[in-house]
């Protein structure tokens, strides 16, 4: 069996980093970037970005030598990813975060309103309602984090937990100050406008679990392979045939539900921002499964039906 | 960051002549050649406007009232800059212009124009001077890289007046924003309190301080841009007064 010889050059000086000699040919690029790690020791492999090309696309840890286009010596170009960490460390961080400070402005905890209300509790069923539904849907979401989610990468950069926690920490922070203020205003049209609003925000709390186990189902445990998701069994999922992310969708609907629920200012802006971003994640996705899979279903649109 | 726009990321234009990138079409071109004109020309209405007004009264206060009008018309005008970047026929960020715009936009009518009691104070002299001087050489910068021939003296004066310009405005626009204050908590301008049937509020008091306190980290980031932006275009004056 011939060993090949790798060197890995800086992708922007082109210095030479390191020489590895007598590596087997079908090594991966995940064990490459482990044996780089042993004479880098700063750069553990999540935060390698190893490519054939200074200015390429990173290669893939699953991605095999021998099967790559280079010589029996290979030259790999570095690019230093930054400091990573962990996605289930920032979910469960960023996730956290909303589950605690709303339950801090619901229990009226000093300073934050005027000290005669400290520790009293609202006089509208809306807001206890609230209450609930917000915290269940941040349980689901640290649970789904722990037992459901099967993720891509394993990590991303470092600044990513302080911009995603700001956004999440802040708006949570926004919305609960409003909803159980003292002088909350329950919605205009009272218990139908509240029960409704319930309904919509259930429904799509099911759906969008539904879809996360549908899309955990489609992926083998330690696996990180793409299939096109389907419709199964559960209704809830049948919406796969008109959108390629529904997941995004029913965390709309949910979060539309709990703007009408609360008819708060504040938390209709939150729907907008994330139905932005949203927006954009799943356009990105649609295109990503459209130019993975070339008879990707014509039907679907990236979030909502026909629409967008 | 209202004060000298001095533009960022608008070295393009100095670099146009050794650097045809994919620059905008001659329609484009024809367009944005009679907007920086008339920006130019209106500018030096303003400009205009000031000095008589002075000359008459024998005094530098209250001039904000001889110039209200082409300060509101010209400075608002400069929206337009925004669709000119996302419109791709100028090379600046939407991102970057728009929030040197919005931030001129704001103090013009959310500040001045909305709070009458500022309106003779002399810091509203101080930063309408400095937009005026800035304004009159950036414009004509744009209005000669566009006509391919940029006199040296508009880069020298657009890469150096800001040094003192734009700290003079920014002075100006933060004495401004704080004699704003007392007015505006008294009045409750722009602010909505609690209850409502939309669950929200906003304190315009409150948020004219925090946009005081965010010069703090803007103001020498933009500042010490522009430094660096000067040495890298007159740094190498040599080489280039000969392409000129």
């Amino acid at each position: 069996m011939k060993h090949y010889e790798v060197e890995i050059l800086d992708a922007k000086t082109k210095d030479k980093l390191c020489f590895l000699d007598k590596v087997e040919p079908n090594a991966t690029i995940g064990e490459i970037k482990s044996m780089f790690t042993k004479s880098h020791p700063q750069f553990y492999p999540t935060r390698q970005s190893i490519r054939l090309d200074p200015k390429g696309k990173s290669l893939k840890d699953e991605d095999i030598l021998q099967h790559l286009p280079v010589g029996t010596t290979a030259t790999f170009y570095f690019r230093d990813l930054g400091a990573q960490i962990s996605w289930v460390t920032v979910f469960l961080t960023e996730y956290a975060g909303p589950l605690i400070i709303y339950l801090l402005f619901y229990f009226r905890v000093p300073f934050i309103y005027a000290p005669k209300y400290d520790f009293t509790t609202s006089k509208h069923w809306v807001v206890h309602l609230a209450c609930m539904c917000h915290s269940f849907h941040y349980v689901k979401r640290l649970l789904e984090t722990l037992f459901v989610h099967r993720f891509s990468h394993g990590t991303m950069p470092l600044r990513n937990i302080f911009k995603n926690c700001t956004y999440y920490w802040g708006f949570a922070a926004w919305m609960a100050y409003y909803i159980n203020h003292p002088l909350y205003t329950p919605p205009i049209y009272g218990e139908q406008q509240v029960k409704l609003a319930l309904i919509m925000f259930l429904f799509c709390q099911i759906g969008n679990f539904s879809i996360h186990i549908a899309l955990r189902n489609l992926r083998p445990p330690g696996s990180k392979t793409r299939k096109i998701p389907y419709p199964t069994k559960n209704p809830f999922t049948w919406i796969f045939l008109l959108v390629s992310c529904p997941n995004y969708t029913y965390e709309l609907g949910s979060w539309l539900g709990f703007t009408l629920m609360t008819q708060c200012l504040p938390v209709a802006f939150f729907f907008i921002v994330g139905f932005i971003q949203m927006t954009v994640w799943a356009k990105g996705k649609h295109r990503s499964y459209q130019k993975e899979f070339p008879h990707y279903p014509t039907l679907r649109s990236p979030i909502l039906p026909f629409v967008l | 960051m209202s004060a000298p726009a001095m533009g960022t990321t608008r070295t393009a234009h100095s670099d146009a002549s050794h650097k045809k990138k994919k620059g905008p079409g001659a329609l484009a071109t024809a367009y944005l050649v009679i907007y920086n004109v008339v920006m130019t020309a209106g500018w030096l209405v303003i400009a205009v406007g000031l000095v008589r007004a002075y000359l008459a009264r024998g005094s530098y206060h209250g001039l904000y009232y001889s110039i209200e009008k082409p300060l509101k018309f010209f400075q608002t005008g400069a929206l337009l800059e925004i669709l000119h970047c996302a419109a791709g026929i100028v090379p600046s960020s939407v991102v970057l212009t728009g929030f040197q715009v919005l931030s001129r936009v704001f103090l013009t009518w959310a500040v001045t124009h909305s709070v009458q009691e500022v309106q003779s104070e002399d810091s509203v002299l101080l930063f309408v001077a400095a937009w005026t001087i800035t304004e009159i050489i950036r414009y004509s910068f744009y209005t000669f890289s566009l006509l391919n021939h940029l006199p040296y003296l508009i880069k020298w004066a657009r890469y150096t007046f800001f040094i003192v310009l734009y700290p003079m405005g920014v002075t100006g626009e933060l004495l401004t924003i704080y004699a704003a204050l007392p007015v505006v908590q008294k009045t409750g301008l722009y602010s909505i309190t609690l209850p409502n049937k939309y669950n929200f509020s906003f304190d315009y008091h409150t948020f004219l301080i925090l946009t005081m306190i965010s010069y703090i980290p803007l103001f020498p980031q933009l500042y010490f841009h522009m430094l660096r932006q000067r040495k890298k275009v007159l740094g190498h004056v040599e080489e280039y007064s000969k392409v000129e």
